[in-house]
């Protein structure tokens, strides 16, 4: 079963502003999908309606297969919300803020429990501190806290490193992947590339309140990032027969005298590299080397600007 | 059914009353013993007796009704009014809590603060004036009953408030002139009878009525009259807030 199914989610607000159209989107068990697009796209909306925060139009959204207006209280308690904005009660305590939460989840008070969180969090020294004199890091990662105090099983993170200096990030990274581990679903919305590419296993791109794609990461690096190797072969070279087994080892495409080389690289292997290494040996000479690289974020672009 | 949920709105909004004791406690209960002190004892000696009673003695329950009255309504609308202000309203919103839940948690904690007040209020006026109480239980269950109702209403104002503004708007325009008309520092049986006739329109009036019978036993108005207006405004609450959370109204987009 699908930790979220949404089916033909459309959503106006009462400006008649039209934030969502159509969404139909699942995200699996245990997988962290990240939500790309860009300012005002529609990211905040579609998950304050997965929480409850704001209403649909129409459509129809499943959380573990119930419906969340339906049967609102027990999809709401399997479900962590993690907002873009920090809003906390300044004068609590973080410790009373945490236990706030747990209690408006309908859970037993466990202290323990909420300790832990905190430690993991790095925030236990501030523990009986007032919020108001924590930094905006620490701040953003008491909202974390907080939206986890219930052990829900899907945590919701809307921008959960905007303005979040880089080792807290990483520090982020790995505690949420960490959080996947113990078997935590995890849905969130970045501007950062890299932040989709670094951690999530499925990524989504939301332009105007259209989701454009939903594909796995490496599916969607391998689909549109490719890089291209495409040089010249020297006039000069007479051995034609080398050439074309060459051509038909590496499945090169040639336009004249124009070669352009397709393929992806990874840590493990280099295609473009070897193939040059080959036309080396072969003594083949070749000229106007240049290699056009496609990466996530290029990616997105296109998308987007379609 | 949330207890849990209902228990840590109520305990986080007592705990801001404690975190806030001199704005929330002090001040009320200090406003209304100067009252006491400067219309009670100071003026009040030179006015005859009301209803046989001396004014000092007359003026106690109006008092802490005129208190109760502004500090249910003034709790619960800023409990309610300030999530939405400072966004904090998203986590109550995403919980497994209803609508009912939420307003049991919020009116019930401001409803105790406001009961909490009046019995400061009263335990003070006793070192001033010889009180007595001649129906204490139905007393205790008016205060409560009637800072159930206010409170509630106050809710319903802070959900319907989009600024700080209209949170002021409907106690100091409506509510303030309403208690001081309503009987609270004179019986209604003093006015012309026009005035009076006038009076019997002004919801207030009931509540002071019924609060000062159970301390003398004597009211302006039928006590069974009373009764029936305090329990037809908490239902006339009752349905609005009921309409309220069933449209979203205002708080949800
Ligand atoms: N309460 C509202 N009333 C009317 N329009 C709204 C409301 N909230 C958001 N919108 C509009 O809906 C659209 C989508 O907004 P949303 O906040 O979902 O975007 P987003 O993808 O989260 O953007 P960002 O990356 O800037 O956070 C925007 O055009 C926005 O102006
Ligand atoms: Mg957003």
């Amino acid at each position: 079963m699908n930790a979220i199914e949404i089916k033909n989610l459309n959503k106006s607000y009462q400006n008649g502003l039209k934030a969502l159209e159509n969404i139909n989107l699942s995200v699996k068990k245990g997988e962290i999908f990240a939500l790309l697009g860009p300012n005002g796209a529609g990211k905040s909306t579609l998950i304050n309606i997965i929480c409850g925060i704001t209403k649909k139009s129409s459509g129809q959204i499943r959380v573990f297969g119930r419906d969340n207006e339906a049967d609102y209280k027990k999809t709401r308690s399997m479900i962590g919300l993690v907002p873009q904005e920090i809003a906390t009660d300044s004068f609590e305590r973080v410790i009373n803020t945490l236990r706030f939460s747990r209690g408006l989840f309908n859970k037993p008070s466990s202290d323990r429990y909420l300790d832990s969180v905190l430690n993991s969090l790095e925030l236990s020294h501030k523990k009986s501190n007032q919020i108001r004199t924590l930094s905006g890091g620490m701040k953003r990662r008491v909202m974390i806290a907080k939206a986890l105090s219930h052990e829900p099983n899907i945590l919701f993170l809307d921008e959960p490193t905007a303005g979040v200096d880089v080792a807290l990030r990483k520090t982020l990274w790995s505690y949420l992947n960490n959080l996947k581990k113990q078997g935590v679903t995890i849905f969130l919305t970045t501007h950062y590339i890299e932040e989709a590419e670094n951690i999530a296993d499925r990524i989504g791109v939301i332009n105007n309140g259209k989701i454009i794609i939903i594909e796995y990461k490496k599916k969607l690096l391998k689909k549109f990032g490719e890089k291209k190797l495409i040089f010249t072969i020297n006039r000069k070279n007479k051995s034609i027969n080398t050439i074309n087994s060459i051509i038909k080892k590496y499945e090169l495409k040639q336009k004249g005298n124009k070669i352009t080389f397709n393929y992806t690289q990874n840590s493990k292997k280099d295609p473009a590299s070897d193939l040059l290494s080959e036309l080396n040996k072969r003594s083949i000479r070749f000229q106007d080397l240049e290699i056009k690289k496609n990466n996530l974020e290029e990616i997105f672009i296109n998308l987007v600007q379609k | 059914m949330n207890i849990r949920g209902i228990k840590a709105i109520y305990n986080f909004e007592m705990s801001r009353t404690f975190r806030t004791i001199t704005q929330s406690i002090a001040s009320p209960v200090l406003s209304t013993i100067l009252y006491f002190i400067v219309f009670g004892s100071a003026i009040g000696s030179r006015i005859n007796d009301i209803d046989g009673l001396n004014y000092s003695s007359f003026l106690v329950p109006g008092l802490v009704m005129l208190t109760i009255l502004n500090q249910s309504i003034s709790n619960s609308s800023f409990g309610i009014y300030f999530p939405k202000f400072s966004g904090t309203i998203y986590e109550i919103l995403s919980a497994p809590i209803s609508p009912f839940e939420i307003t049991c948690g919020y009116v019930l904690a401001a409803a105790s603060k406001s009961v909490l007040v009046g019995i400061i209020i009263l335990a003070t006026s006793s070192f001033f004036i010889e009180l007595s109480i001649i129906h204490p239980f139905w007393m205790i269950f008016l205060l409560i009953l009637i800072s159930l109702t206010f409170s509630l209403f106050g809710f319903i104002i802070g959900i319907w408030a989009d600024d700080f503004q209209k949170i002021q708007l409907i106690p100091s325009f409506i509510i303030t002139p309403l208690t001081f008309l309503g009987g609270s520092f004179y019986s209604i049986n003093m006015l012309p009878e026009f005035w009076q006739k006038v009076s019997y329109f002004n919801p207030i009036v009931y509540l002071v009525s019924a609060f000062r019978w159970s301390f003398y036993g004597n009211s302006d108005v039928n006590i069974k009259i009373s009764i029936f207006a305090i329990f037809f405004f908490l239902g006339l609450c009752l349905v609005l807030i009921s309409m309220i959370f069933r449209s979203g109204y205002k708080i949800k987009t």
